[in-house]
């Protein structure tokens, strides 16, 4: 499978004056499933409708192994693209549906008929083959719509934009599963765009954020959650997202609300940080290992079923613990609160600068 | 919770139907009085107003086997058949060919294609009674320029036909455009972009992602068109009169020479009930079979 | 208050709603189900768009159902943003108010800037709702719906068209805004977080029916049907095939303790929920079954592992932290019996076993 290269690609819609995808550099890896993450309007549909030749970029110039297919044309690029709803050939039956592409590119009768066979029998679809494509539900439509890419014999990448936007949450799961079974059997190298950070973790082997037009932190899904690089990285993956405590470094050692609660790895300058912990990472009452000190009072409890979402104030700055199911907790009580050791970051210009460790004991200057 | 049974009825606010009523009372006025004149005619002999006898079916059976009233109707059919097989694609081209986007180009191609739309019938007919004059008009003066053709259309029989079919061509042709372009611009973008990368041609396109939705539109310029051109008077009326000889004479131009020339109104009654009647049937065979097929 | 009685809705031969019997009391309700369930055709028979085949709608007492959309006290928020785009975000809440003949003119600006302020959007009063993001359209909508005081307030899925980070945050900000609501606010999702998140009473819808009704957090901890316990299950349910024997249910080779009064003999379906399935370190008395390992979800936080079972149902496992598992390898899904719900058939009763 052949790599992805975008060589300082970037786009405007005004002739320069914002930019919707900056300058970019990056390479897709051949056979590597890939979710593009982001808010809406970060560019993610930008970039992907660059890599697919729907749009050319206002600068840059985009590889496919080592072929330059800037100036190539979509029918080119040997690229399936699935849409945020189904779009299929309503009148014809999901046979010529999977056939099209291929009739189009000549293909004999008897290759077109073997290819066809293979990816129905691949995505389930035998039993619905000469059903008309309209008359399905909208989670087996997506899936002919992918087939659509798939039964060519050359795609260098399948691209999917949001495309379990019209299914069922139930029906979600089950897609999604799909879709990775599906791309391990084939190897198609996958570019997944969505909001949606579940979908994004769950599917990807490396997950990219884009924000404001910038990919902001790209990772496999556990470093992304793990070890935020921005701000933005810890406060879109993980739901809820990120806690952040505005502190105070002075002589190595971060103070939020004027408690001693670590010493900050490496060589920081002194002044204000922001302290990053997700709320998988904070526990509730003494006796927890990891940074002590700070106490949260409790201003409310989510019973989420599976586990309880607890809302407490920092020193009149909101955090969030997530807590097992049935959190002994009562609202308006002080509650001293742990962050696990290595998952409490510092922010400055909400860049990462460093890590939070523990006080060793020595009181703190 | 409840144990009694809800009442299995429909209760709705039946009121709206009287407004309704003046509509109905206005077609009956505009439409079912004077057909029922109509019907009165058709099954007379009048010679004056208070001198009429009753003769039964004998118009019907007089209009049906006129020759000169069959030779009309096959003309007005021709005449029909070929307005729809040149304005239906021509206008869908055109339409395809207008463009998707841009704040400039999309207004402009629209006045540009509906200008001719604009224009009162019997105007239409006016300009290209002297557009097309081999002497004096500018199209008629062209046409001659190109050596062998040898074009008058007060003269010669089918330069007269071809100019009254042009003429409907250029008048209509719009119309179907428009309600064409209508349809296209309501297939969202996606679509256009799944078939270039499924590498369909512009044909591949036209023919599985546009034509399937234009499906409700085509079925309406068809029915429009249809009923129009069979029913057409006005153009052909300035520009040739019905002539040379009877070579551009319509059911309509016929019916009104009958009606109005020879002031035989008892055929002329019969004549239009069965007018009427096949302009009804055509209508309805065309819309049942338009929109069966789509299932 | 709102009282449902006897809704049916057929459409084209098929049935919509069948035999809805719902009362509502004042405050926030929400309508759960996939879907299908017929959430939207129940809102629209209860605002009065769409007349129901049979049944009545009272609200306060009154029947309603044949008074027109115009003349009944409610407000509708779409699952898409529907605001006036002509008119700025200001006029866009206050057009209900101007329109409402009781509302005191003089109360009309008041009211706008305090909906305005309540949802977030106060500083947003000048623009039109195509400057604004999708997220802050909804929250104009909503305002929209809320400014008037009415009887019944409905939200259709308001947030399921918003990027997952904004559902997250107006979700949040929605939760308490209609407990001093002055009358009935239905809330139809099929997201079982954000049902579960509002912590209101639920209606659980399926298939045109009624399922259940009761606390969201009780109807999660002791589902009374399996359709029940699948609605409230954000990733889906695990369910297992079982026979009744004497002393037990027969699963897969395992034996569960059966409910009392199981007779012999019947199918059952036992379920599980992902994040109740252990593939490490099982507790006492768990029971395991063997089974390949069809996929790994690593998300950071936890992993969600797919197993094909030997016996042949999938099960996905929610765990804890980031695991390896390559597809293909063997596992052993381990269940306790404790959290283990038994269910005599697809709707009917069921209890923990």
């Amino acid at each position: 499978m052949t790599d992805i290269r975008l060589e300082g690609v970037g786009h405007s819609y005004d002739g320069g004056r914002t930019w919707a995808l900056r300058p970019t550099t990056w390479t897709w890896r051949g056979s590597r499933a890939y979710a593009l993450l982001g808010p809406s309007g970060c560019g993610k549909t930008t970039l992907l409708n660059i890599v697919s030749g729907l749009l050319s970029p206002t600068t840059g110039r985009i590889w496919f192994g080592d072929r330059d297919v800037t100036g190539v044309p979509t029918a080119g690029r040997n690229i399936a693209q699935v849409f945020q709803f189904p779009v299929l050939y309503e009148e014809m039956s999901v046979y010529d549906n999977l056939a099209f592409p291929l009739r189009n590119r000549g293909l004999g009768r008897a290759e077109t008929d073997r290819r066809v066979r293979e990816v129905s029998r691949l995505l389930g679809l035998d039993e619905h083959l000469r059903r008309r494509s309209r008359r399905l539900d909208p989670g087996r439509q997506q899936i002919v719509a992918l087939g659509r890419g798939l039964v060519r014999p050359d795609v260098a990448a399948v691209l999917l934009d949001e495309p379990l936007t019209v299914v069922d949450p139930a029906v979600k799961w089950a897609l999604r599963s799909k879709l990775k079974e599906i791309h391990r059997d084939t190897g198609h190298t996958l570019i997944y765009v969505t909001h949606d950070q579940t979908e994004a973790l769950t599917f990807a082997d490396e997950v990219v954020v884009l924000n404001e037009g910038r990919i902001v932190q790209a990772g496999e899904p556990g470093e992304l959650f793990l070890s935020p690089a921005h701000e933005f990285v810890g406060h879109f993956i993980g739901s809820p997202g990120m806690n952040v405590l505005p502190g105070e470094l002075a002589g190595g050692v971060v103070r939020v609300g004027g408690t001693a609660l670590g010493r900050a790895s490496g060589d920081l300058p002194p002044g204000p940080v922001r302290v990053g912990v997700r709320p998988e990472f904070v526990r509730l009452g003494a006796g927890h290992g990891g940074l002590n000190g700070l106490t949260g009072r409790v201003t409310g409890v989510d019973r989420m079923g599976a586990y309880d979402l607890v809302h407490a104030a920092v020193d009149g700055h909101p955090l969030v613990v997530r807590a097992e199911a049935g959190a002994a907790v009562t609202v308006g009580e002080a509650e001293p609160l742990s962050f696990a050791e290595g998952r409490a970051f510092l922010f400055r210009d909400a860049v990462r600068c460093g890590v939070v460790e523990p006080l060793d004991g020595r009181p703190g200057a | 919770m409840s144990e009694k049974r809800p009442p299995e009825v429909k209760r709705r606010d039946n009121r709206a139907w009287w407004l309704v009523l003046p509509v109905v009372l206005s077609v009956a006025f505009t439409a079912v009085i004077p057909l029922m004149t109509v019907v009165n005619y058709s099954v007379q002999d009048v010679f004056s107003p208070n001198d009429r006898i009753f003769v039964g079916l004998e118009w019907f059976r007089d209009v049906t086997r006129d020759p000169e009233v069959r030779a009309a109707f096959g003309r007005t059919l021709l005449f029909s058949a070929q307005v729809l097989l040149v304005e239906i694609p021509l206008g869908v081209a055109i339409a395809a060919t207008m463009p998707r986007h841009g704040r400039v180009a999309v207004p402009a191609a629209l006045v540009v294609v509906a200008l001719p739309l604009l224009i009162p019938w019997n105007v239409v007919g006016t300009i290209w009674q002297i557009f097309a004059r081999p002497d004096i008009g500018l199209g008629g003066w062209a046409v001659n320029r190109v050596p062998g053709v040898n074009f008058n259309y007060t003269l010669d029989a089918t330069d007269a036909w071809i100019t009254v079919l042009v003429m409907d061509v250029w008048h209509w042709t719009p119309l179907v455009a428009l309600l064409a372009y209508a349809g296209l611009r309501s297939i969202p973008d996606p679509y256009f972009q799944a078939a270039q990368i499924d590498g369909a041609s512009a044909w591949a396109t036209f023919r599985h992602v546009q034509l399937p939705r234009l499906r409700g539109v085509l079925t309406i310029a068809i029915l429009l068109r249809f009923m129009d051109s069979f029913m057409i008077y006005t153009e052909p009326f300035v520009v040739t009169g019905g002539g040379p000889g009877n070579a551009t004479s319509f059911l309509s131009i016929l019916l009104s020479k009958i009606a109005v020339g020879q002031f035989d109104l008892g055929p002329a009654g019969a004549f239009s009930l069965l007018y009427f009647l096949v302009v009804q049937i055509a209508c309805y065979v065309f819309f049942t079979v338009l929109t069966r097929s789509g299932r | 208050m709102l009282l449902i009685d006897g809704v049916r809705v057929r459409q084209r031969g098929e049935v919509w709603l069948d035999d809805i019997n719902l009362e509502l009391p004042r405050g926030m309700t929400t309508l759960l189900g996939p879907m299908t369930a017929g959430k939207t055709t129940l809102m629209r028979v209860v605002a009065g768009l769409h007349p129901p085949d049979a049944g009545r709608v009272l609200v306060g007492g009154r029947d309603v159902t044949s008074v027109s959309v115009r003349r009944r006290s409610v407000a509708f928020v779409y699952q898409r943003f529907i605001n006036y785009p002509t008119l700025t975000v200001y006029e866009n809440i206050a057009s209900p108010l101007r329109l409402d003949r009781a509302f005191p003119r003089e109360s009309v600006d008041r009211r706008v800037r305090e909906v305005a302020e309540l949802m977030g959007i106060g500083e947003l009063l000048d623009r039109r709702p195509g400057e604004l993001s999708g997220g802050q359209q909804q929250r104009t909508a909503i305002a929209r719906a809320l400014a008037r005081p009415v009887d019944v307030l409905l939200l259709d899925e308001p947030l399921a068209n918003l990027d997952f980070k904004l559902r997250e945050q107006l979700r949040a900000d929605l939760r308490g805004m209609f407990a001093d609501s002055p009358g009935v606010v239905l809330y139809a999702t099929a997201d079982p977080n954000e049902a579960l998140s509002f912590g209101a009473p639920a209606v659980v819808l399926g298939e045109g029916r009624v399922l259940h009704t009761g606390d969201v957090a009780a109807l999660y901890a002791g589902p009374p049907s399996l359709a029940v316990a699948a609605a409230l299950s954000d990733p889906p349910l695990n369910v297992l095939p079982g026979v009744a024997r004497e002393g037990g249910i027969d699963c897969l080779g395992a034996t569960f303790p059966a409910p009392a009064g199981l007779p012999p003999g019947r199918e059952v379906a036992l379920a599980v929920r992902p994040h109740q399935v252990a593939v490490e370190r099982p507790g006492g008395g768990a029971v395991g079954f063997p089974g390949e390992v069809r996929l790994a979800e690593v998300t950071g936080g936890s992993t969600f592992l797919h197993l094909l079972l030997d016996g042949g149902p999938h099960v996905v496992a929610h765990l804890p932290g980031t695991r390896a598992y390559e597809p293909g390898g063997r596992a052993t899904a381990y269940v306790d019996p404790e959290d283990v719900f038994v269910f005599e058939s697809r709707h009917g009763g069921g209890q923990s076993a």
